[in-house]
């Protein structure tokens, strides 16, 4: 027995990713994840709307209410415009500053920062707001499915576009078919291309049913753009299936690829605002969220689906969408063109022509 | 046409791989390269079909198109059929009709019977016929057969043989590597390599005949740092010659020559 146990610790000492899945990374998760787990919103961002705009958000900034942070005073503005402004993202309160009572509309695909708001509600009684009223669109019962369902159709399609587009290439490499592959007449973009098509279909297939199961089983509301909500996800899914090529590049067996593909998935999981609301981060942790295409789909897709979230308003998760699309894509492409045609074969090609 | 390397290194990090390698591989001829396990044979023959760049050395390669390889232990992509296997490589190679040579190869390796059949299906020995005559379907001028033979059975390694031997009488230039000295024989030119390092090479009558010195049987070797088992008696190689000299083979000529380098002197 102590053989087999000396034997097993040996080849765990050697097999470097498994020790770093086994060790450093619940570590690393710990430590993140504990910033990170939390629900309660302490700074949400407040706009104040209306005739006595100012008085109100004068007060609350004197008071220090928390959870409210003032960041638009709009002494013009009405109800329509205060919508818009939390259809648009740009707050998740905002306080129609008319004639009392004041009303306080919130964002229900918010539902953490609105529960936060609605539980905040009762300390305001003791200012000299008088009574107010407070309405949450979007998702009037704060439910759950009704901002899970959609983050889920992101969580799907990184499980399937990860894990399954890295296995399928590696497979290829284990089984030294990716060597014939490069030695065959073909265009290295026919090859990579060729291998994606199939993942890219499969992917779409895959978002066309659960959104479907979504919008009929849990009765979750559509109110938005299709083709906005198409592109977005034509979007993520050449980002998560750029991940799975990246990953199936830098991995020799499709046991490290699935190691890899966990470790990129469990932080898109907890950090994207899929379920903890990235108003409630600390900025160390946050800007991770900032580089995971997740983050930037979760809020098009809650946008679009729960508050019809106009296409402009939506430019910035597009742009980051598109970016991070680009770069991952870009480089997976450029290190499989690099296990397909390796610079020696034009290197020779070149010395051949020469000579 | 003549393909090959010439003055070849290649090193993976700090670690050389192959060393002064030069071999040339003429068209119409099988060119074998043997080797024990790391020998670098598997790197020659991926540097020949341009997947591995070297660090110094000239490389003579025809145009990606007219190379076929079949990487070691690889013999098809597993999910498909034999048929589909030698369909894909047809539509990638642009074949115009590739039809009658498919038939052709299939009815040759004994395969067209298991058109329908996934390649993961097949034995080992069929699977390897697969992905020789998969490499061999576009007419390539240099065929690249990285240990095709390895793990198969006798008669399979015989019908693969004679399918090495047919692309050859076709005019293509074979580079075969083995782990069989005895397959070398069949070669018309043999490299042996030794960590990396060209350990003899010529014809293999030529090769065997270069021996210095004599072998001979015995039952109980009288300097076993020159000797090794032949069945149950040993062979010892005299380098001063002897009488009772038997008439040795390439594997022979291979140990003494394996011998002689791990001593550090000359055959």
């Amino acid at each position: 027995m102590q053989a087999m146990i000396r034997k097993e610790f040996r080849q765990v000492r050697r097999d470097r990713r498994t020790l770093a899945l086994m060790i450093a990374v619940p570590l690393l998760m710990l430590v993140v994840f504990g910033y990170v787990a939390r629900f309660d919103v302490k700074d949400i961002p407040t706009a104040v709307l209306g005739p006595r705009a100012e008085a109100v958000a004068a007060m609350l900034e004197q008071t220090d209410q928390d959870p409210f942070e003032v960041t638009i005073i709009d002494p013009s503005g009405d109800r329509s415009s205060a919508e818009d402004l939390l259809r648009r993202s740009r707050a998740i309160i905002a306080i129609l500053a008319d004639e009392p009572p004041f009303t306080f509309l919130l964002d229900g695909s918010e539902m953490f920062a609105a529960q936060s708001a609605r539980a905040a509600m009762s300390g305001l009684v003791d200012l000299p707001v008088g009574a107010v009223e407070v309405e949450v669109l979007f998702n009037p019962e704060l439910s759950t499915a009704a901002i899970m369902v959609p983050a889920l159709v992101g969580m799907v399609l990184t499980a399937v576009g990860t894990v399954i587009t890295s296995l399928g290439v590696v497979r290829e490499r284990q089984e030294g078919t990716l060597e014939q592959l490069a030695v065959l007449p073909l265009r290295p973009r026919d090859v990579i291309v060729g291998k994606i098509a199939p993942y890219f279909l499969v992917g779409i297939v895959d978002m066309v049913v659960i959104t479907a199961a979504g919008l009929l089983l849990f009765n979750v509301p559509f109110r938005g753009s299709w083709p906005v909500f198409i592109a977005g996800s034509l979007l993520f899914l050449l980002a998560v299936l750029g991940t799975g090529v990246l990953i199936s590049t830098v991995s020799q067996t499709q046991g490290e690829a699935i190691q890899l593909a966990i470790m990129t998935m469990l932080p898109q999981v907890m950090l994207s605002g899929m379920i903890f609301p990235l108003t409630s981060m600390p900025w160390g942790v946050r800007w991770i969220s900032y580089l995971l295409p997740l983050t930037y789909f979760v809020q098009i897709v809650r946008g679009v689906f729960l508050k019809a979230t106009p296409f402009d308003a939506l430019g910035i998760p597009f742009l980051a969408l598109t970016s991070l699309a680009v770069v991952v894509l870009g480089l997976a492409v450029l290190r499989f063109r690099r296990d397909l045609a390796p610079a020696g074969r034009r290197r020779h090609a070149a010395t051949e022509g020469a000579s | 046409m003549t393909w090959g390397v010439a003055g070849l290194a290649v090193s993976f990090g700090a670690r050389p791989a192959l060393e002064q390698i030069t071999l040339e591989v003429p068209a119409g001829r099988v060119t074998a390269v043997v080797g024990g396990d790391g020998a670098g044979k598997s790197t020659l023959l991926r540097v020949m079909a341009g997947l591995v760049t070297p660090r110094r050395g000239t490389v003579r390669l025809p145009a990606r198109a007219r190379v076929g390889y079949l990487p070691t232990r690889a013999g098809g992509f597993r999910d498909l059929t034999v048929a589909e296997n030698l369909e894909f490589v047809a539509a990638a190679a642009r074949l115009p009709d590739p039809e009658p040579r498919t038939d052709d190869l299939l009815r040759r390796t004994g395969l067209a019977a298991f058109r329908k059949r996934l390649a993961r299906d097949l034995s080992g020995g069929m699977r390897q016929k697969l992905g020789v005559i998969m490499a061999m379907l576009p007419s390539p001028d240099l065929l690249i057969l990285d240990e095709p033979t390895t793990g198969i059975d006798p008669v399979s390694r015989s019908d693969l043989w004679r399918l090495i031997a047919l692309a050859a009488a076709g005019g293509t230039a074979v580079l075969v590597s083995s782990a069989y000295l005895e397959e070398a024989e069949r070669a018309s030119w043999v490299l042996v390599l030794h960590e990396g390092r060209t350990l003899v090479a010529g014809p293999p009558t030529e090769v065997v005949a270069s021996l210095p010195g004599a072998i001979v049987e015995v039952d109980a070797p009288a300097h076993p740092e020159s000797a090794w088992r032949r069945g149950p008696r040993w062979r010892e190689w005299r380098p001063g010659g002897d009488p009772a000299a038997v008439a040795p083979g390439l594997e022979d000529v291979v140990i003494v020559a394996s011998l002689a380098a791990g001593a550090g002197r000359a055959p």
